[in-house]
């Protein structure tokens, strides 16, 4: 069931498009379509991964974003330089809040903002000596760190700096690894090929560092790839797997270490959260390595036992029992959470526009609420993405590619949802709107929301924020009183 | 001529991946399928026909291949 027929769909997309040029309209008109469970292929409705309009206002991010921001700078105990002028390092500095466990500045460094701060001279004479030297001063400051990568911002790309020399050199030096990483913001049409590039790096300078070496294997090792631990999330990811009877022997990226990349060949099989950004290296340790990936969705109960079970049907009966286990466990504390909360929540209208996994991951979570989920789409997604959310999705629904600033007022004016997801750059135009509102990119400041004890968080928050009568108080600034 | 990834799905059929296009797919037809010579044309099941020059059949799969566009869908 969903709220508004199809033809009511149809006519809210040509409405939205109205405004823009004949051209502008032609080429936005792709990335605008209405879900049809049917479709097995995304390919012929919705155009994606493009570059973006100039005029328009998008929310995608840069090649740099994804690498450092989202793979590269998550891992604790390796120091991303943010190779480069000073600002780049500075916004990308743990502004996901991806935890880790350690200690900030000794051997953690998630936290820090390490960068060349390229100035006039490093442009005109090149930045490879300072590179040199920075490299040799983090060595010095921070000795525990286990190695180093270089995230090129820009203008390394633009002057042809040799940071791959610089990095040989300084590996030989330090002896460990220093990883350069071709992230330049300019590169691909948004954050998407950052991962790309970051997993690319990992492949070339990361997973065969430690080939031949001894491992203590179990027949129940597996990697959690693609959980960034925001605000937790793999933490509670994990602690399920491990009570299943699994040994998680990594954690890419989200309070990992580059020690446990390295070991990631040896393990039994890939656990993937996020497909966009890590699927490459799936693929990649599939090939080479025979180690088959699967993908998986923690958000709400429903999709969690699912998802417990296809990970058990992997393995042998021990670890089938362990996930009945553990779901039986879980089950009447996640019932009593959904009998507090569905009669608050019982069909309300959500709208999502975020990025890489949740635009369609969260759907099940929001139904087990009773919510309805109106309206979703991704910044960076390509088509593979969508052919999944197709499915997730009801009939009838909206779905929006790299959604501009207007289509999304719009589409929130006219659908109306009860409750709206995205990032921080929406955020306060929402909120001025009079919209209830949530982060989607960062949990709001909230988490985790991926497990069990996630999901219980998320079911307060989402009540938190729905019924909050602070938002039947609010008129946006510029719609003038009648009075 | 593009990099392709040729994979066995869960239910054991071949899956053809294009990553560049973006294009995941289930291999409905494959011109040669013995130990000795493995490849030719690869009928895809959006349409598409891709060639890949006949190799023995791999040991393993899933295999990074050069593939030339025949027809179809990009």
């Amino acid at each position: 069931m969903s709220a508004i027929s199809r033809e009511e769909t149809q006519e809210l997309i040509q409405e939205v498009l109205e405004v823009y040029p004949e051209k502008a309209k032609k080429d936005r008109a792709k990335h605008l379509m209405i879900n049809d469970k049917t479709l097995e292929s995304s390919k012929k409705c919705i155009t994606s991964n493009r570059k973006s309009l100039p005029g328009v206002m998008t929310m995608r991010g840069c090649a740099y974003a994804g690498s450092k921001g989202v793979v590269w700078g998550p891992i604790k105990d390796i120091i991303s330089i943010s190779h480069g002028p000073i600002g780049c390092g500075q916004y990308a500095r743990g502004g996901r809040r991806n935890y880790f466990a350690g200690t900030s500045g000794v051997d953690a460094f998630c936290e820090l903002n390490i960068t060349s701060d390229f100035q006039e001279k490093d442009i005109v004479f090149g930045g490879d000596k300072k590179l040199a030297k920075l490299i040799d001063e983090i060595e010095m400051l921070f000795p525990l760190n286990k190695g180093i990568s270089i995230q090129s911002e820009c203008p390394v790309g633009l002057i042809g700096d040799d940071i791959e020399a610089v990095a040989k050199k300084k590996a030989a030096d330090i002896g460990k690894p220093v990883i350069p990483v071709r992230c330049e913001g300019f590169r691909g049409v948004s954050q998407s090929l950052g991962h790309h590039i970051a997993n690319d790096s990992v492949r070339d300078w990361v997973i065969n560092n430690r080939a031949g070496q001894e491992f203590e294997s179990t027949p129940y090792d597996v990697a959690i790839l693609g959980d960034y631990n925001i605000g937790g999330d793999a933490w509670a990811s994990r602690i399920l797997l491990e009570e299943m009877g699994l040994r998680v022997v990594a954690q890419w990226s989200g309070d990992g270490t580059l020690a446990e990349m390295e070991n990631t060949p040896n393990v039994k099989l890939n656990l993937l959260h996020c497909y966009r950004s890590m699927n490459y290296i799936s693929r990649y340790m599939e090939e080479k390595f025979g180690i088959p990936w699967m993908e998986y969705n923690f958000f709400g109960p429903t999709k969690i036992k699912e998802s417990l079970r296809e990970i058990a049907s992997h393995f042998d009966d021990k670890i089938k029992e362990g996930a009945e286990r553990v779901i039986a466990k879980y089950t009447p504390a996640m019932e009593e959470i959904i009998a507090k909360y569905k009669p608050r929540l019982q069909g309300k209208k959500v709208m999502l526009y975020v990025g890489g996994l949740r635009p369609r991951h969260v759907v099940g979570a929001y139904e087990d609420l009773g919510m309805e989920v109106v309206g979703t789409g991704y910044e960076f997604a390509h088509n593979d993405d969508y052919d999944r959310t197709i499915k997730e999705m009801g009939d009838a629904t909206l779905i929006y590619d790299d959604a501009t600033g207007h289509e999304l007022e719009d589409f929130v004016n006219k659908l109306k949802p009860d409750l709206i997801g995205s990032g921080i750059k929406e955020k306060y135009v929402f909120h001025k709107m009079g919209y209830p509102f949530r982060q989607l990119h960062s949990w709001d400041y909230s988490g985790p929301y991926h497990g069990y004890d996630g999901f219980a968080i998320f079911a307060k928050d989402m009540d938190l924020t729905v019924n909050n009568p602070v938002w039947q108080m609010m008129k946006a600034p510029w719609l003038k009183d009648a009075a | 001529m593009a990099n392709i990834m040729i994979r066995k799905s869960a239910a054991g059929g071949l899956v053809f991946y294009l990553p560049k296009r973006d294009i995941e797919d289930a291999i409905s037809s494959i011109e040669f399928d013995t130990p000795e010579k493995w490849g030719g044309e690869l009928k895809l099941a959006n349409g598409g026909t891709y060639y890949i020059d006949p190799i023995p059949e791999p040991a393993r799969l899933p295999i990074s291949l050069r593939a030339k566009r025949v027809d179809g869908v990009e």
